[in-house]
């Protein structure tokens, strides 16, 4: 009686910590392919990279790079999943295995690197830390900022480049530290700062949204090197090559010149390397321990690096980047993958 | 007229109309208007804050928006000056998001369900008159469970993750589990703080007092990225779920002082006479002691409540996206960007709405319960 | 089994008898709670030593002393820059929420007070005027209102250069309020002094008037006298010590004002509208409390020939603040955690440099959130203590 008792006790609790689960100590790929679902760390909304739209389908330049990973993985990249997360609360939630990899424009540094215990695969964004000030205030070079207000946005590694940056030139400055994009734009828009500063590609997007975006410009001064890129957790080398690989795949169809609405005719291309990409010859796919059309399903789904980039970021959209640091190197960019062989 | 003409008996003359001045329109001004040098400057102020704030706002909120657009650049196009108006279009675009999060489109009836269930759930709780109020009451108990594995899935239906919740739902969600699982706790704190027993107290004494003396966004925090610290290697604990529990002890450490004060207030006769018919502490907390304390303590505990649900929009500084947290993520969407306005008004009016009723019911209820003594 | 069945019997029969009896089953209930608390206890801490282990983490206040390297702007009690440590900006975070916590304590207790009595007045008007006001502020949540209130300063006010101009000394512009900032010069020593001395004086003043007035009954006009020592005396102090003070006056250079004292906008705004969100609150309390002192007891007050003033001071406020105060500490106690939301118009408080800045550029979650809970537990204690002071002063005069 009392065990019976004992037993249905155990049982009503086990129910109610049903979410409560143990993770196996198999690796992440083998986790996610049997979840059938990739699940993304994101941010909760940085225009062109990672924003909800009218049905709650996520976009953006991230999250494309996300959905190529579930392509190559899962062969489906519809089957993500968006962890969205805070600048505080990114590491913790793939430490914390609540995330499988973290697409969520994320500064590559030292201490991330080896302090965070993360791993980083590349740089799918080349990125910068700019100014962006009113064309009335006469400004032309961000030396001329001495005593000037300037926002930011906290949680990042904005604010210290930018503290670096002033007392490096000796000069003073207001700081104004913002926690989202909207808040720093009403106050910059509001007058409140003379100075908006953030990652290059943030402040064309928040240009965009201007009433009057042609009377800002975004100073020459580029004060920081951000180099964005996906990161994993330490201790699974067979899921961080996946991640790497993905990356390089989409720049590796763009230089070859393979596009989602060639992709088909490219399978019978005379160039080896696209046929080994494609999964038509090699076994690239069996060693990383995918399928054989695993880049295939990638470029066919969500296209190469230069279409993920045009669609999301590119000059056509509303935030309005060129390629610039991020064009091929053989356009004389950055974007430089390792041949596939 | 004629009455002048007339002669009276003394004593006998009728009542005669009040002046002018003193009733009707006239009176009603001078009486609550304009009745001392100060009442008339304070008059004239509340006439002009009103007159400088109330047009202004209406014309931009109703008179100047506009209604349907595709884009922000539209919306702005199709007004005298860009911002001039509000661009509700923009809330219409995303309604569904606002109120689903990002609850699967096929799976959404179970959410409409979820919110029919609970406000037949509310009814019996609100309204002492109803029928078989007692077997509404036990189905009151029952909705959160209900309502959980509707929402979650499992047992035959198609389960859903929870960090697919959002909006206005995920409001819901925090605020109504909030407040039914922290009532409970809150009575058994309230005891067990006027407990005789010193190590219960102290336990009871010092929990209250930390919570209370925290905010909830560093509880919060706690729950989001430090839980795993507290918890073995390797344990995967649902975000949702972590929220919730942070959410119910912080309430409960609330309702826990609003109770006792309830406690305070029986007289020390009740417990006496609890004891002299010789009850049991469990049967004598159950049938006498908490029946009464619990009554007075009602509008305390909705004020609570009021204020529990005003706090769920703090999730969104741990990633989860309440109806403040998916309009911040719209607002990311270059399509829309830079109508936040909009989306602050439309969510302080949201919950307006839920609060104001709210605080009417318990106002509603102090006066019934006043008149019941 | 059938071995131990009597031995079994007879233990239950003893948990059963120790059960029964109230003393030893409360000790047997205490001492299961202190295990079940301690156990839990030993088992999040060896979990925390378990997890900070795997991910080679270590537990230490180390890097306090490590530089910040990031700014703070608003910092009007010590000096801070990137170069100064994460302590330092801990300090000023702790600083920065005291103050604002403080400031919007004495707003909203005032707002709180003039608007429970609005509420009170018969004027229609303006009674439904604050009626809409406060249903509106109470029901919507304080971060929309922070949100709102920052907005309006950052959009409403003129940008420096067109800045509003009080005697070419004060400047108001959405990027603060500029006011003249004192700077004392040799003498001013005397006047402090003198100040010191009056203010001495008045409050044995005050002592001796009530005495004189419990014992002969007759009222001095206290508050008049002890202004006029006040003032009069600091004044003639500051002219014997050829007034020994001059202004730091704030004028624009460049893309800002300087000199002077700057109160910035993210401060304003939070003050703001801490203080009107808190009072709405406040305003009910008040009504409430004034309500619940009945009307006999002004009747008698005037029956005994009080005017309605002294009635007002002397019956009706005593008594109803018995009503009021307690409510209003956990008011004071809200607001103060309230305030944690600064981060999210960049009011740099504690929130926002331990435990946001600074978190995340050390990682150091468990030490920053330590400091950021220890700092709000400590004022909660403040303002509890302060409030059992009073209500013990309040039980003492209670018959």
């Amino acid at each position: 009686m009392k065990n019976r008792l004992l037993e249905f006790v155990v049982a009503v609790s086990a129910v109610a910590l049903l979410s409560v689960t143990t993770t196996a100590g198999a690796g992440t790929l083998e986790d996610v392919k049997k979840r059938g679902v990739l699940r993304c760390v994101v941010s909760t909304g940085v225009a062109g990279f990672a924003y909800p739209d009218k049905s709650g389908v996520w976009k953006g330049f991230d999250i494309d790079f996300c959905r190529a990973t579930a392509a190559a993985v899962l062969g489906d990249s519809k089957k993500i999943k968006a962890v969205t997360s805070t600048g505080k609360t990114r590491f913790t939630k793939l430490n914390a295995n609540e995330g499988d990899v973290l697409w969520r424009n994320t500064t590559i540094t030292f201490s991330r690197d080896v302090g965070v215990k993360l791993r980083f695969h590349g740089v799918n964004y080349y990125d910068g830390q700019g100014f962006m000030v009113n064309k009335k205030l006469g400004v032309k070079s961000a030396k001329e900022l001495n005593g000037a207000s300037i926002c930011i946005q906290t949680g990042t590694t904005t604010e210290l480049n930018l503290a670096d940056y002033f007392h490096a030139n000796g000069m003073k400055y207001e700081a104004v530290p913002i926690e989202t994009n909207d808040e720093a734009r009403q106050n910059y828009v509001g007058g409140r700062c003379d100075v908006y500063t953030t990652d290059a590609s943030g402040l064309a997007a928040t240009r965009s949204t201007f009433s009057d975006p042609n009377n800002h410009i975004i100073l020459p001064e580029i004060i920081s090197k951000e180099p964005l890129g996906p990161a994993t957790r330490h201790g699974d080398d067979q899921w961080s090559d996946i991640v790497t690989w993905v990356y390089y795949a989409t720049v590796t169809a763009e230089e070859k010149g393979v596009t989602q609405a060639n992709v088909d005719k490219m399978k019978s291309s005379k160039d080896p390397e696209i046929l080994r990409l494609l999964g038509v010859e090699g076994a690239q796919g069996k060693e990383l321990g995918l399928s054989k059309d695993w880049a295939y399903n990638i470029i066919k789904q969500i296209g190469n690096y230069g279409e993920i980039f045009e669609r999301n970021i590119g000059v056509k959209t509303p935030i309005g980047l060129s390629r610039g640091l991020n064009d091929l190197w053989t356009r004389g960019g950055l974007q430089y993958a390792p041949p596939f062989r | 007229m004629s009455d002048t003409a007339k002669t009276y008996k003394i004593g006998q003359h009728p009542d005669l109309p009040p002046p002018r001045t003193e009733v009707g329109v006239l009176g009603w001004f001078k009486h609550k208007l304009f009745s001392t040098p100060l009442n008339i400057a304070l008059t004239l102020l509340a006439a002009w804050f009103l007159w400088s704030v109330i047009p202004p706002l209406f014309e931009w909120i109703v008179l100047d928006s506009v209604w349907t657009a595709e884009s922000r650049k539209e919306c702005w196009g199709k007004m005298e000056v860009p911002e001039g108006g509000a661009c509700w279009a923009f809330i219409k675009d995303r309604l569904e998001l606002f109120i689903y999060g990002f609850y699967p489109a096929p799976q959404r009836w179970r959410v409409n369900l979820s919110f029919v269930l609970l406000i037949m759930a509310i009814v019996p709780v609100l309204y002492d008159k109803m029928l078989a109020r007692k077997f509404g009451l036990w189905y009151s108990v029952a909705f959160p469970f209900i309502a959980g594995w509707l929402l979650v899935g499992g047992f035959g239906l198609t389960p859903v993750e929870t960090d697919q919740f959002g909006g206005i739902m995920l409001t819901l969600i925090i605020g109504v589990t909030g407040i039914s699982f922290s009532l409970p706790i809150g009575v058994l704190l309230a005891l067990g703080r006027r407990s005789k027993m010193p190590v219960l107290r102290i336990v009871c004494v010092m929990f209250i007092e930390f919570i209370r003396g925290v905010p909830l966004i560093a509880l919060l925090f706690i729950a989001s990225t430090m839980l795993n610290y507290f918890l073995p290697p390797g344990t995967v604990f649902d975000l949702l779920l972590r929220v919730l529990i942070m959410v119910t002890l912080f309430s409960s450490a609330y309702i826990a002082e609003v109770v006792r004060g309830g406690l305070q207030a029986i007289p020390n006769g009740q417990f006496e006479a609890a004891d002299s018919l010789g009850l049991t502490y469990v049967k004598a907390h159950l049938l006498i002691i908490l029946p009464q304390a619990l009554k007075i303590s009602i509008p305390g505990i909705v004020n609570t409540f009021i204020g529990l649900f005003k706090d769920t929009t703090l999730v969104l500084i741990i990633g989860m996206l309440d109806p403040l947290g998916i309009g911040r993520a719209s607002l990311a969407d270059a399509v829309w960007a830079g109508l936040a306005r909009e989306v602050y008004l439309f969510i302080a009016l949201f919950f307006f709405i839920c609060c104001f009723s709210m605080s009417r019911y318990s106002l509603y209820l102090e006066r019934k319960l006043h008149t019941g003594h | 089994m059938a071995v131990i069945s009597e031995n079994g019997a007879n233990t239950r029969n003893l948990i059963t008898r120790l059960w029964s009896n109230r003393e030893t089953r409360s000790v047997i209930i205490q001492i299961v709670t202190l295990t079940v608390i301690f156990a839990t206890l030993a088992f999040i801490f060896r979990n925390v030593v378990i997890n900070l282990d795997a991910r080679g983490k270590e537990f230490n206040f180390d890097f306090l002393f490590h530089p910040a390297a990031y700014d703070i702007t608003f910092s009007p009690f010590i000096e801070y820059s990137s170069r100064s440590t994460h302590l330092r900006a801990a300090v000023v975070g702790i600083l920065n929420t005291l103050l604002v916590a403080a400031c919007g304590i004495v707003l909203a207790t005032l707002l709180g007070f003039i608007m429970g009595i609005l509420r009170l007045s018969s004027n229609w008007i303006v009674n439904r005027t604050v009626y809409c006001f406060l249903e509106f502020t109470r029901n919507v949540p304080v971060l929309l209102h922070i949100l709102f209130v920052h907005g309006l300063i950052v959009i409403q006010l003129p940008v420096p250069k067109k800045a509003v101009n009080l005697a070419d000394s004060f400047f108001l512009t959405n990027r603060g309020f500029f006011i003249p900032k004192p700077v004392w010069e040799s003498g001013s020593g005397l006047v402090a002094v003198v100040l010191l001395i009056s203010i001495a004086f008045v409050v044995l003043f005050k002592r001796w008037a009530k005495k004189a007035q419990d014992s002969t009954g007759r009222v001095y006009p206290v508050l008049g006298i002890s202004t006029g020592v006040i003032v009069g005396a600091t004044a003639l102090a500051f002219l014997a010590a050829d007034m020994p003070l001059s202004w730091n006056i704030p004028e624009l250079r460049g893309f800002n004002f300087s000199g002077g004292i700057a109160i910035k906008p993210e401060f304003i705004a939070l003050w703001l509208a801490l203080s009107y969100y808190t009072s709405s609150f406040i305003a009910e309390i008040v009504r409430g409390g004034i309500l619940a002192i009945s009307h006999g007891q002004t009747e008698a007050a005037h029956a005994l020939g009080l005017r309605p003033n002294r009635t007002l001071q002397l019956i009706i406020i005593p008594q109803a603040l018995r009503v009021i105060v307690p409510p209003l500490a956990s008011q004071y106690l809200n607001l103060t955690k309230n305030s944690s939301l600064a981060i999210a118009i960049g009011y740099m408080d504690v929130v926002a440099t331990v435990g946001g800045i600074t978190l995340m550029q050390t990682g150091k979650e468990m030490e920053t959130m330590i400091i950021v809970l220890l700092t709000y537990l400590v004022f909660s204690l403040i303002i509890s203590g302060f409030m059992n002071l009073y209500n013990k002063k309040m039980a003492l005069v209670e018959r």
